[in-house]
């Protein structure tokens, strides 16, 4: 590969890394793992003057839960780490549904979520699942740290709401009201290929009640879709045949895709109507045997 | 006493291939491994518009540039007379664009600097002033009334058309049409392909000021060719010319046409006196090299109503892009299209071919795919399953019904080809029974009441690979024969040369297997090299699964040639006259005393210590292989899918192939080729699709468009095998490195189509996306992969 000329720095600190980045002035990137930003630079697609690869900083490799039941990730955190978690399906099921579907397994020991959410691709699948899951990403910039949700943090394609001086350091799933159940789907033609349609769903209940349900669409919009309103209407209820094939429906609707390659736009929503029925349909069972 | 064979990596020894030592362990040398001293970097700036007249090119920025050697544009070479090169196919083809670029991702301009990063940033600095053209991006475009002329430059080309073909007996084909109980139809799209080779094309030009002596190392397949090619263009003298072709990173047919960078580098190293490398990047390969397919077929099938057919009738529209650069036996305008139906015992037959320009990347045939066979076969199952359907006959039933017999060979086709050998319906019964054919019908059946769709596929044809016999073969005018020179050593180790071309087929392992099998010397004493136009004999090189047929057999020609002289040496050595001497592997021995005798081995030493009177010393020959025939080898090919319903995703469920390639000279091998064959089909089928918009943009210009398909994703695969001597090779062999490719696709497309039966869908076209097969499925029509075109 023959990217334009670019400069490199390793900071040792997040402190280092966010000086670095208020210092080029815009004209960095950071590099976590490399997997969309490295092949743009191949293509020349992106670049940037500096690269600023936070690898070396150490203690953002983590992903753990807090005794409350709030989830973090870590900046470094690899696809693979969440992927061989035999933790994770318990905690975050929608999470452990999503984690081996991310690009192939080349992509999965380097790339991270962190960076997936901040490369901000409409086909990003952690986009769509903490989307679902009512997550946040914590920026650090020089004046401390700050709270984003991830639905406000996209602002369109390889769009986000970063000042340049920040730095993302870790994602942060709230903890569950009641049992977290969910499910991600996701059409690809081959291992690897970015989705035809993603569907991420996050259901909480309590009792057999639904208490908190959020759905994330991949690759049907001009960027990650929070299909909120159409989940929100299962809030209160029990899950049962009817709402499930009420929400798929509002799902489709809220859906933005375009025909292309992969599939024109009626059956792109036809797939988010039918992989939306698919998940919470597996999940029934699980919501009413709790009771 | 007596060697055995496979212990010796003979005639059908599973001898592990002896490349892959040094593949496995990233020791293999490639072009882009090497380097050589002072050697400068080339890159090319491709056009961004498919149709465009060039108003002005300004190069200063990047000559400015520190590090920059040279800049070349299509006016410099069009001052050196080397703006236009020949095709393989008598067209011209624009090395670097002067007037207009025909298609996007066409070479503007060159940059040679001292690092390949300056190349690419002085690429970038180059400003050059288009005019837009309309744009025509398939035959339907090309033809219609008005349309731009994309090649004025030629003289009396005054529409988009390459060439108008056609073969068969029109009249005959009438006349059984007229008399037909049913008459089926079938139109379809085989889409444009890729070769993708893992390695890209590349080439360094060294031109030795003190000898004037040009030596350019080169990913090709047919170096021969291209030494010949390159004397034309360059005009430089054939002896003044070496072409290397090292260790390939694969072809599949992408690695035989002449590309322009090839040529560019070459004039930059005359230019500068400094070696000069250029390695196409990944994009570069794909929106400009080679492509496969991209071909309209249509055509009906004339039958009775128990299923016999009486003949066909078909018609094609390919897509050559902007130049006609197809690689292919020059008699023959859409290669061996006419193959097509050569199992079948069918009394006539009539094709008709029109090839256009568009404003695409030129290419048509690379593929692994023997001249457009992989069409033709593709057209030819899908169309005996439409048949099938229509008549209401069992798909299994019709092609035995219609299969040339067992006693029926030589067998005239009905486009004239005469096939030699083959067991068909045996092939087709092995196939039906490990499918489990009879058993998967009823589970077919079971699953429909449960709104599950199952459905099976089986494609069966016998293909013509091994290009030539003289006669009929050639490309440029050189005939398509092929070499062998095999020297012995006085130790009794031996060096083999050929004129093919490995580019993962294992020729190394493969062809000292052919000198075990026919001298006895073991199979590990014989190196092979291939590439080297100074030293290897002159061949057509390898593609079109033409090496084991030509080449191979050359292998086995020059072995006996050595073997006649060992016998007169053993003679000598053993004190009798050759009459009374026996041969058995590796070994003459006195026919009145067999425990009497002498090794190969003391042969080759005796060669070069005592040789009889009169005998030149030495122990070394060559061969120039002029087939008889091509050869034919038979698939059957047979997939089980499910198709999902709600969304239209369909999985394979079983995938069983029978080959009937001949004898097998490393089964191992001919293994591999038949499952890197199956992948490549079920690719083909099911995800791979380079397409193009309406303003030529090619969609599919990188691998996250245009699909590989990894070990993820592709079945498993079930392997059974026939043997049925090919009666004019040498050793009985026949080509089947494309067999699969060819083969299979019809085999997944079929099944798909058998699970939606009953729906009214005849066609869909490949790929076989999720989208088309839900659209057939929920709307009961065909699917078409692209725009319907009528030009016959």
């Amino acid at each position: 590969m023959y990217p334009a000329r670019f400069d490199y720095a390793a900071p040792q600190s997040i402190e280092e890394a966010v000086e670095l980045l208020g210092r080029a002035n815009g004209e960095a990137k950071v590099l976590a793992g490399g997997q969309s930003l490295v092949p743009m630079m191949k293509l020349r697609f992106a670049s940037p003057e500096m690269l600023i690869d936070i690898n070396n900083i150490p203690g953002l490799a983590y992903h753990s839960a807090d005794p409350d039941g709030t989830y973090r990730i870590g900046a470094l955190c690899r696809h693979v780490d969440l992927e061989k978690d035999e933790n994770l399906a318990s905690q975050q099921p929608t999470m452990a549904a999503a984690a081996p579907l991310i690009a192939d397994p080349i992509v999965r020991t380097r790339g991270t979520l962190v960076g997936s959410l901040c490369h901000s691709d409409p086909q990003g699948d952690w986009a769509s699942v903490m989307s679902a899951l009512g997550g946040s990403i914590v920026a650090q910039g020089p004046n401390g740290r700050r709270s984003i949700s991830c639905i406000d943090f996209v602002t369109g394609p390889f769009q986000n709401v970063l000042e340049f001086d920040e730095l993302a350091v870790e994602a942060v799933v709230p903890a569950p009201v009641g049992t977290r159940a969910g499910g991600y789907l996701k059409l690809e033609r081959r291992v690897g290929d970015f989705a035809t349609v993603g569907v991420a769903v996050s259901i909480e209940f309590s009792g057999t009640q639904v208490t908190r349900a959020g759905i994330g669409l991949t690759g049907v919009g001009a960027s990650t879709i929070c299909a909120g309103e159409a989940a929100t209407m299962l809030v209160g209820q029990d899950l049962n045949a009817d709402n499930i094939d009420r929400v798929a429906v509002l799902a489709a609707e809220i859906s933005q895709p375009r025909s292309d390659h992969r599939g024109s736009e009626a059956y792109k929503r036809h797939m988010v109507a039918t992989f939306v029925t698919r998940i919470l349909s597996k999940l029934l069972p699980t919501t009413q045997k709790v009771a | 006493m007596t060697i055995d064979e496979v212990k010796i990596g003979g005639l059908g020894a599973r001898r592990s291939r002896v490349e892959d030592n040094r593949f496995i362990r990233g020791m293999g040398n490639y072009v882009d491994d090497i380097t050589l001293p002072g050697m400068l970097h080339m890159e090319i700036l491709r056009s961004p518009l498919a149709h465009a007249r060039i108003k002005s090119i300004d190069t200063s920025a990047a000559m400015a540039i520190p590090g920059v050697q040279l800049v070349l544009t299509g006016e410099l070479l069009a001052s050196r007379n080397l703006a236009w090169m020949p095709t393989l196919s008598y067209d011209t083809q624009a090395v670097l664009a002067t007037d207009k670029v025909r298609f996007q991702g066409q070479e503007v301009a060159c940059v040679v600097a001292d690092d390949p990063y300056i190349a690419k940033d002085a690429c970038e600095a180059i400003v050059v002033d288009y005019e837009a053209l309309p744009v025509i991006v398939n035959p339907t475009q090309a033809m219609a009334d008005g349309a731009p002329i994309i090649r004025d430059d030629k003289e009396n080309q005054h529409d988009n058309v390459v060439f108008d073909w056609e073969v068969g007996d029109k009249d005959g084909t009438d006349r059984a049409f007229a008399a037909a109980d049913v008459v089926s139809e079938l139109e379809l799209h085989y889409p444009r392909s890729h070769p993708s080779p893992i390695e890209t094309c590349g080439s360094i030009a060294d031109f030795d000021r003190a000898t004037s002596k040009l030596t350019v190392y080169m990913t090709t397949q047919a170096p021969h060719i291209i030494r010949a090619a390159v004397a034309m263009v360059a005009e430089l003298p054939e002896h003044m010319i070496r072409i290397v072709s090292p260790d390939l990173g694969g072809g599949f047919g992408n690695k035989v046409p002449i590309y322009p960078g090839y040529v560019v580098s070459i004039l930059a190293s005359i230019l500068l006196e400094r070696p000069v490398k250029w390695i196409e990047d990944k994009t570069g390969n794909l929106i400009s090299t080679g492509f496969g397919r991209d071909i309209y077929l249509r055509g009906q099938m004339a039958l009775r109503n128990d299923g016999k057919i009486l003949a066909v009738r078909m018609h094609t529209d390919s897509d050559h892009g902007a130049f006609f650069s197809d690689a292919q036996p020059s008699k023959f305008k859409i290669g061996l299209m006419h193959s097509a139906f050569a199992c079948y015992d069918i009394p006539v037959a009539h094709l008709t071919a029109r090839g256009v320009y568009t404003n695409k990347a030129p290419g048509g045939v690379a593929y692994r795919c023997s001249f457009r066979i992989t069409e033709a076969m593709f057209f030819q199952e899908r169309m005996v399953q439409v048949a099938a359907d229509d008549l209401g006959i069992d798909q299994a039933e019709i092609r035995r019904l219609n299969f040339v017999q067992d006693d029926d060979f030589p067998h005239r086709t009905p486009f004239g080809f005469l096939t030699d050998s083959g067991q068909y319906a045996k092939c087709l019964d092995i196939g039906l029974e490990a499918i489990g054919y009879e058993d998967f019908l009823k589970q077919k059946e079971e699953a429909r009441k449960n709104g599950r769709l199952l459905g099976i596929g089986i494609s069966t044809m016998t293909e013509p690979l091994g290009a030539g016999n003289s006669r009929e073969y050639d490309i440029l005018g050189i005939k398509m024969f092929d070499s062998a020179e095999l020297r012995v050593h006085m130790t009794g180790k031996a060096i083999l040369r050929t004129g093919a071309k490995t580019q993962g087929q294992g020729h190394e392992t493969t062809w000292a297997q052919i000198v075990a099998h026919e001298l006895g010397i073991p199979a590990d004493d014989v190196v092979v090299e291939e590439g080297d136009t100074d030293t290897a004999p002159f061949g057509m090189g390898t593609y079109a699964s033409r090496s084991t047929p030509v080449a191979g057999a050359a292998v086995s020609m020059v072995s006996r040639k050595i073997r006649a002289k060992a016998r007169k040496i053993a003679a000598h050595l053993l004190e009798v006259s050759e009459e009374d001497i026996e041969w058995e592997l590796g070994r003459f021995y006195l026919r009145s005393s067999p425990e009497s005798g002498v090794t190969i081995q003391e042969c080759a030493t005796a060669a070069y210590s005592n040789v009889p009177d009169g005998m030149e010393p030495g122990l070394e020959n060559n061969a120039y292989y002029d087939p008889p025939n091509l050869t034919w080898p038979f698939g059957c090919y047979i997939t089980t899918v499910e198709v999902d319903p709600l969304t239209g995703v369909w999985d394979v469920l079983n995938v069983v192939a029978v080959d009937d390639c001949g004898v097998r000279i490393n089964p191992m091998i001919v293994e591999g080729q038949i499952m890197g064959g199956l992948a490549e089909a079920y690719a083909i089928a099911n995800m791979q699709l380079i397409t193009f918009d309406s303003e030529g943009n090619c969609v599919g210009s990188n691998y996250m468009d245009y699909l590989l398909p990894t070990a993820w994703e592709t079945p498993g695969f079930e392997l059974h095998e026939v043997v049925t001597p090919c009666p004019h090779h040498p050793i009985g062999a026949k080509g089947v490195g494309e067999c699969a490719t060819v083969g299979g696709p019809a085999a997944f497309v079929n099944a798909v189509l058998d699970a939606l039966k009953g729906t009214g869908v005849r066609n869909i076209d490949m790929p076989l996306l999720p989208d088309r097969v839900y659209e057939a499925l929920t709307e009961g029509h065909d699917v078409s992969g692209a725009p319907p075109t009528r030009t016959g």
